[in-house]
C-alpha cells in the first residue's frame, strides 16, 4: 500500500482542479468511448421515433428481421447523412462540392474553438465563465460598430474592427472579474445575468442609429459591415471557410504557450490549484482574476469576430448561435488543453455542419444536441465509463485523511 | 469540558453596516426627483376592479406628480430612518425596506401610468402568472442548496416537467396524470444531477450545465421528430381549470389575485410555507440543514450525508418538475420548444436574492415575474421608455444586489462541495 501513502502525502485537492483531473486524467481512450457511447444513445432515439420502425415494431414478434432491417437502415441513413454534412459527400458531383462539407465543419469549428478556449481559460483558475453568450454578443456589436459606422481602407478596417470585437467582449468579461475581485459575488450568478444585460443592451443598440438602419425596419438588426471588414475566404470563392478559422488556429497556439511556458499562466494555474497558496507566494489573487477573466474574455471575442464579421449580412440579436453555451461543453471535453479544445472544437463543428444534411435525410438534426451533451456527460464521469466497458480501475482515490483533516480545520 | 469555565471578552462594537441605507436613500431621491419634482402633472387612474366582479370598487383617479412628491417625502423619511437605524449599529427593520421599496413601486406607477390607466388586478394576477415556474424553481433552488448541491439544473428541471406535463397530458387526456409526471421529470434530472455529483464527485456546476444541454437536445428533438407533426396527439394537452374558491375570490383587489387561480398557483401559496415549515421547524428540516452547512459534523451524529442529499435533492426535482407543468398545462397548454427560457437561472439568482430563505427566494421570484408584466403593461399604454431596457432591469438590479448587499456570507457552507467519507 506504498502507493496508497504516497497518495495520502499529497496536499489536498481543491474543487478546480478535480474538476480538471476528472475531465482531462482519463486519456484518448476513454474520450473515444465517450463519444461511441453518446452515439449509441442517439441511436436508439432515432429508431424510436423512425416510421418505419415503428411500423415494423407492430408485427415484431412475427417478422423481427424487418424491425432490425428498419432500425439499421434509421440509424445508417442518418449517420451517413451526417458523414455527407460534415466530412466528405460522396453523393457530390464536383470536387468543390465533396469538400466543402469538410470546410463547413472548420468554418462551424472557428467560433467554438475560440469560444471553448476563453471558457478553458477561466476554468484553468479556477472560475467558470458561463458569460461566453454575452460577451460574444457585446464584441459583436462592437466588431458591427467598427464594420459598419467607421470607413476605412482596406486591410487597416478589418484589424481595426477584428479589435473593437476583441475589446467588447474582454471588458464585458473584465466586469465579472473586478466584482468578483472586489465583492465576492460568485462567478456563475454574475455571467448569467450579465447574459440577460447583454442580450437587452445589445437588442436596444440594434434598435438605436449606433447599430441600426433607422430607415430600414423596425427589427432589432445591425447594418451590413463594409466589404473591407467582412473576414477573406481563403480557400476561393467556391468554400464559406474565412479567415476566422486561421485566427482560432492562432489563438490555440497563443492559448498553450500562454498557459504552458509563459509565467502568467503559471501564475494563472497557480491561483487555479491553489488561491491561498498563491496568496501566499505573493501573488495578488484579485488581480489575477480580473486578468483571467479580461483574457477569457479576449478569446470569446475571437468567437465574436467570427459571428459578426464571417459573412457579409446583417445580423439580429440572435447572432451567438448557441456558441456561447457550445463553448462550456467544448472547454469540457476538451479538458480545458489547447489541443483538446482544438479536436473538441473540430468534432462539434462537425456536428453543427452535418446538421442540415441530417435534416434533408429525414432525422431531426437535434439529435446532434443530445449527442453533444452525453458526450460531456460520460467524460465528465470516468468512474462511469469505466464501469460500462469493465476497463481496469486506476488505484489511485481520493487522498481520503487529507479531506477529513482539512474538513476539520475549515470547521474550527 | 464542564471544566471550561466561560470566557469573557469585550465585544468589539459591530461595524456599521451602510448598504440598505444608501440603497433605500437611492430609491428615495429617485422617487422625489425622478417621478417627483421632474414629473408628470397628468392624472393617473388606478382601477381596482374588471367589469365583472362581484363588488366593483371605484377607480382611484390622483395627478401624478403630487402624489409621487408625497410617495418621496415618505421614501425619504424611510431612508432617514434606516441611515439613524445604521448609526446606531442597528439592523435596518425589514418593514422599512419593503415599505420604500413598495412605495418605490407605487410611485413608478404612478409615474409611467400618467395619463393612463393602472389595472392593478391586472398587473398582480399577471405578475403571480409569470412566476409561478420561477417561484417554484427557486423553492427548488433553496431546498437543494440548503442540502449543500448547488443545482444549476432547474432551468432543465423546469423545461423537462414543462415538456413531459404536456406529452403525458396529451396522450392520457389526463392534467392531472400531466402534473404527476412532470414531477417525475423533473425529479429524474435532480436524479442524475446526485449520481453525478455525488456518487461519481463530478463538480455540481459542471454536471449542472451539461444536463441543461441534455434536457434542451432532448427536448428539442421529440419535439421536431414526434411533437410537430402530431401535435393532436401529443402536444394539445388543454390547460387547468381556473378554480374560484368561493365568497374569497369575490373579495375586490385580493379576491382575483389569490383565490381564483389553477391548482399550480395554489399549490405554490402553499408550498411556500411548506417548504419554510419543513427546513427550519421539523428534525428533517434540521438534518438537511446541518448536512448542507457542516456534513463531517452531521456525518458524525449518524446523519447519512449522501443519502440525505439524494433524496432531499430528488424532492427538490419533484418541485421544479411542477413548477415546470405550470409553463405548459398550467399556462399556455402546448409545449413549444426552449420554453423555459431561462427561467430555472432566474430562480438560480432568486435564490440567491432571497438568502437561501423560501419567503425572501419566493418574493425575489415574484418580483422577476413582476417586472416582466410591468413592461408588457409600459408596452400597452405606449410608454417612452425602451421596453429593452425595462427587461435589462431585473438581471441589473440581481447584479448589483448578488455584488453589493449579499456578498457571500451567507451561503450554506458546504454548497457545492462533495461529501467524501472517511
Amino acid at each position: 500500500m506504498s502507493t496508497d501513502q504516497s497518495v495520502n502525502a499529497l496536499p489536498p485537492q481543491p474543487r478546480a482542479n478535480q474538476l480538471l483531473q476528472a475531465v482531462l486524467g482519463g486519456g484518448f481512450v476513454r474520450t473515444l468511448l465517450a463519444i461511441v457511447l453518446a452515439f449509441a444513445v442517439a441511436s436508439l432515439l432515432i429508431i424510436f421515433t423512425n416510421e418505419d420502425v415503428i411500423t415494423a415494431s407492430g408485427y415484431l414478434f412475427g417478422r423481427p428481421g424487418d424491425f432490425f432491417s428498419a432500425a439499421g437502415s434509421a440509424v445508417g441513413d442518418a449517420y451517413a447523412a451526417l458523414f455527407r454534412g460534415s466530412i466528405y459527400n460522396y453523393n457530390a458531383d464536383t470536387v468543390v462540392a465533396a469538400f466543402r462539407p469538410l470546410t463547413e465543419t472548420l468554418r462551424f469549428a472557428g467560433p467554438l474553438i475560440a469560444g471553448g478556449l476563453g471558457v478553458a481559460l477561466s476554468f484553468r483558475v479556477g472560475m467558470f465563465n458561463i458569460g461566453a453568450q454575452g460577451q460574444i454578443l457585446v464584441g459583436a456589436a462592437f466588431a458591427s460598430f467598427a464594420s459598419s459606422m467607421i470607413h476605412l481602407p482596406y486591410g487597416i478596417h478589418l484589424i481595426v474592427a477584428v479589435l473593437f470585437g476583441l475589446v467588447g467582449s474582454a471588458l464585458w468579461a473584465a466586469i465579472v472579474g473586478v466584482l468578483k475581485a472586489f465583492t465576492g459575488a460568485h462567478e456563475v450568478i454574475v455571467t448569467i445575468m450579465l447574459n440577460y444585460i447583454a442580450i437587452s443592451l445589445v437588442t436596444y443598440l440594434m434598435r438605436t442609429p449606433l447599430l441600426h438602419d433607422m430607415e430600414g425596419s423596425n427589427n432589432p438588426m445591425t447594418i451590413p459591415p463594409d466589404p473591407t471588414a467582412v473576414l477573406p475566404r481563403i480557400l476561393g470563392e467556391g468554400f464559406a471557410l474565412h479567415l476566422g478559422f486561421v485566427f482560432a488556429i492562432i489563438a490555440v497556439v497563443v492559448y498553450w504557450w500562454l498557459m504552458e511556458r509563459s509565467t502568467t499562466g503559471f501564475r494563472l494555474r497557480m491561483v487555479g490549484i491553489n488561491p491561498d497558496a498563491a496568496r501566499t507566494a505573493g501573488i495578488d489573487v484579485r488581480k489575477i482574476y480580473i486578468l483571467a477573466m479580461t483574457l477569457s474574455g479576449l478569446f470569446v471575442g475571437l468567437a465574436a469576430v467570427n459571428q459578426a464579421l464571417g459573412r457579409e449580412g446583417s445580423f439580429t440579436p440572435s447572432v451567438d448561435g448557441g456558441i456561447g453555451f457550445d463553448a462550456i461543453t467544448v472547454a469540457l471535453l476538451g479538458g480545458s488543453r489547447a489541443l483538446g479544445v482544438l479536436g473538441a472544437g473540430i468534432l462539434f463543428g462537425a456536428l453543427k455542419a452535418g446538421g442540415p444534411a441530417m435534416q434533408v435525410a429525414d432525422v431531426a438534426p437535434e439529435v446532434l444536441g443530445v449527442v453533444q451533451a452525453l458526450i460531456v456527460l460520460f467524460i465528465a464521469a470516468p468512474p462511469l465509463i469505466r464501469t460500462i466497458f469493465h476497463l481496469p480501475g486506476r488505484p489511485k482515490r481520493a487522498p481520503r485523511k487529507v479531506k477529513a483533516t482539512k474538513q476539520l480545520e475549515e470547521a474550527s | 469540558m464542564t471544566a471550561l469555565a466561560p470566557v469573557h471578552e469585550t465585544v468589539a462594537a459591530p461595524p456599521r453596516n451602510w448598504k440598505t441605507p444608501i440603497v433605500l436613500s437611492v430609491l428615495a431621491a429617485v422617487t422625489f426627483v425622478v417621478f417627483g419634482l421632474l414629473g408628470n402633472a397628468q392624472e393617473v387612474t388606478f382601477r381596482w376592479s374588471e367589469a365583472d366582479d362581484t363588488i366593483s370598487l371605484a377607480s382611484l383617479v390622483v395627478a401624478s406628480q403630487p402624489l409621487c412628491l408625497v410617495l418621496g417625502v415618505l421614501t425619504l423619511l424611510g431612508a432617514g430612518f434606516a441611515y439613524y437605524r445604521a448609526y446606531r449599529r442597528e439592523k435596518v427593520p425589514l418593514w422599512v425596506s419593503i415599505g420604500v421599496g413598495a412605495l418605490f413601486i407605487i410611485g413608478l406607477f404612478a409615474n409611467v401610468g400618467a395619463g393612463a390607466t393602472v389595472p392593478v388586478v391586472f398587473i398582480l394576477t399577471g405578475a403571480i402568472g409569470l412566476s409561478t415556474a420561477v417561484i417554484f424553481g427557486s423553492l427548488a433552488g433553496v431546498v437543494g442548496e440548503r442540502v449543500g448541491v448547488a443545482n444549476i439544473a432547474i432551468e432543465g428541471q423546469l423545461l423537462a416537467g414543462a415538456f413531459v406535463a404536456a406529452v403525458v397530458a396529451s396522450v392520457t387526456d389526463s392534467l392531472f396524470l400531466g402534473l404527476i409526471a412532470a414531477m417525475i421529470g423533473g425529479a429524474l434530472v435532480s436524479m442524475v444531477l446526485a449520481v453525478f455529483s455525488l456518487r461519481y464527485v463530478v463538480d455540481q456546476i459542471v454536471v449542472g450545465v451539461v444536463l441543461n444541454v441534455l434536457v434542451v437536445g432532448i427536448t428539442n428533438f421529440f419535439y421536431s421528430a414526434v411533437l410537430s407533426d402530431n401535435s393532436e396527439e401529443f402536444n394539445f394537452p388543454g390547460t387547468l381549470p381556473s378554480l374560484p374558491i368561493p365568497l374569497l375570490s369575490s373579495i375586490p383587489v385580493i379576491g382575483p389575485v389569490f383565490f381564483d387561480q389553477r391548482i399550480t398557483t395554489y399549490v405554490m401559496f402553499l408550498l411556500i410555507p411548506t417548504v419554510w415549515f419543513v427546513l427550519f421547524k421539523t428534525k428533517w428540516g434540521l438534518r438537511i440543514r446541518a448536512v448542507g452547512e457542516h456534513p463531517l459534523a452531521a456525518d458524525t451524529v449518524g446523519i447519512n450525508v449522501n443519502n440525505t442529499r439524494f433524496w432531499t435533492v430528488t424532492v427538490a426535482g419533484l418541485i421544479a418538475g411542477f413548477g415546470g407543468a405550470a409553463l405548459t398545462i398550467g399556462s399556455v397548454g402546448a409545449f413549444v420548444r426552449e420554453m423555459s427560457a431561462g427561467q430555472g437561472f432566474i430562480a438560480l439568482a432568486a435564490v440567491i436574492l432571497g438568502r437561501w430563505n423560501p419567503w425572501l427566494a419566493a418574493v425575489a421570484a415574484l418580483l422577476f415575474g413582476f417586472s416582466r408584466n410591468f413592461r408588457i403593461w409600459a408596452g400597452q399604454i405606449g410608454s417612452p421608455i425602451p421596453p429593452d431596457l425595462i427587461a435589462m432591469t431585473p438581471y441589473l438590479v440581481t447584479l448589483i444586489a448578488v455584488s453589493v448587499l449579499v456578498g457571500k456570507a451567507v451561503a450554506p457552507a458546504a454548497v457545492g462541495k462533495p461529501y467524501i467519507k472517511e
